[in-house]
């Protein structure tokens, strides 16, 4: 059976960190290359807000903004790095939170930047294998609390946020898919905390600053992302999965209206874009006022590019997610 | 490939050095703005432009752009 994405909303913290702000705290940075990255603020949860904070926030607006029913949900599938607790999952807090119905299967799941796609690839597969007609999907994150405070990289690329999107059976031709998607588990040290779970508990060596050659601090407890080794990953496997994805559905690059990819930094996607050769007016950058926002910043975008008449309906969109695992997840919709 | 073109390449590419402050015997590293987001552009060019896989460990290991180059020269 078919699915679409009927409804997007996302929710941001109220508070901003600007760029002047940002370089108040890190001086250093002032007049480096870091601009290129493409961000002018972003915003960060507070210590006290969860992420399943954001994704609450994010599916109430999806219901005022969009006069969705919550009683018409039937699946809530909730992609998230930071749960509440243990256990229970978090999804099933969220379902009482959100007074969802006790019919509602409720689950999450655990993936970074590449988790968007994934999240549609699993709320069309419940629109197929068992009937469900409203699938809630909530992307979210807080990654800015595993930031070391020193850690100037992260702190000016992220961003927190969440993103509630609605996934409902396809009509008049229109579908998700085909998928592709793909994992590199060699890389899961290139985005990582090391320590404070199962692998590694934290030892009275997990919080010793460590500082590398351009004078980024992180901690074997904190955020550590490795640059250039993310950057080689990109540039080798985007361009690989998207032209997979295009030959699976049987269709030329140029038969894609619009090329929405995971804003991880404008510069690496800017240089994808121009090795795949993918026109500028095809092709979505939305990262000056959120940051990379982890699985929520495709949403996002898509949400943005709607608004600016970009993103209508009868167009072949591609998606494309990529990050921590290392992992990669495509697919194309009609909208 | 020249050195030349080499170093103008790089130069288009990182707008705030000023032109003429890369020399073949420039140690790299050793410039105030030198800085994560440059190791990025260098791979990104090498990459995209030549066809050169360069790591951050490359760049770790090399001091001058002369041995960046050669570096890079080797892998075509």
């Amino acid at each position: 059976m078919p699915a679409v994405i009927s409804a997007i909303s996302y929710y941001l913290p109220e508070r901003l960190l600007g760029n002047e702000e940002y370089y108040a705290r890190f001086p250093e940075a002032r007049g480096t290359a870091l601009e290129k990255v493409g961000v002018r603020e972003r915003h960060i949860a507070r210590k006290d807000e969860t992420a399943s904070d954001l994704a609450f926030a994010a599916a109430e607006k999806l219901f005022s903004e969009h006069g969705i029913d919550r009683a018409s949900i039937d699946f809530l599938v909730l992609c998230i790095n930071e749960p509440d607790y243990y256990t229970p999952t978090t999804a099933c807090v969220l379902q009482e939170r959100l007074k969802l119905n006790r019919h509602c299967g409720a689950f999450d799941y655990n993936l970074g930047c590449s988790g968007y796609v994934y999240g549609l690839g699993i709320s069309k597969g419940m629109i197929e294998s068992m009937g469900a007609k409203n699938v809630l999907f909530i992307t979210t994150s807080v990654l800015s609390h595993t930031f070391h405070e020193r850690d100037r990289s992260s702190w000016f690329i992220f961003g927190d946020g969440a993103a509630a999107t609605l996934v409902t059976a396809g009509t008049g031709g229109r579908d998700i898919g085909p998928f592709s998607y793909g994992t590199d588990g060699k890389g899961h040290e290139k985005i990582i905390v090391r320590d404070g779970h199962a692998r590694n508990p934290i030892s009275e060596h997990s919080y010793d600053d460590i500082t590398d050659e351009y004078g980024n601090t992180t901690s074997r407890a904190n955020f550590h992302m490795d640059g250039t080794g993310v950057l080689l990953f990109t540039l080798k496997t985007v361009p690989a999965m998207v032209n997979d994805v295009i030959a699976k559905a049987g269709l030329e690059p140029a038969d894609i209206d619009l090329f929405v990819f995971h804003q991880a930094n404008v510069y690496l996607n800017e240089t994808i874009r121009k090795k795949m050769n993918i026109p500028e007016e095809k092709f979505v950058h939305c990262m000056d006022r959120f940051g990379n926002t982890v699985a929520s910043s495709i949403p996002i975008a898509l949400y943005e590019a709607k608004l600016q008449g970009r993103l209508k309906p009868g167009m072949r969109v591609l998606l494309a997610g990529f990050g921590t695992g290392l992992s990669w997840a495509s697919c194309i919709m009609q909208t | 490939m020249s050195i030349d073109e080499f170093i103008q390449k790089i130069e288009n590419e990182i707008e705030e050095l000023p032109k003429g402050v890369l020399k073949p015997d420039t140690s790299y590293r050793q410039l105030p703005e030198w800085s994560s987001m440059h190791a990025l552009i260098i791979i990104a060019l090498c990459e995209t432009d030549y066809n050169v896989t360069l790591t951050g460990e490359d760049l770790r290991s090399c001091n001058t752009v002369n041995d960046l180059y050669s570096v890079v020269k080797s892998r075509i």
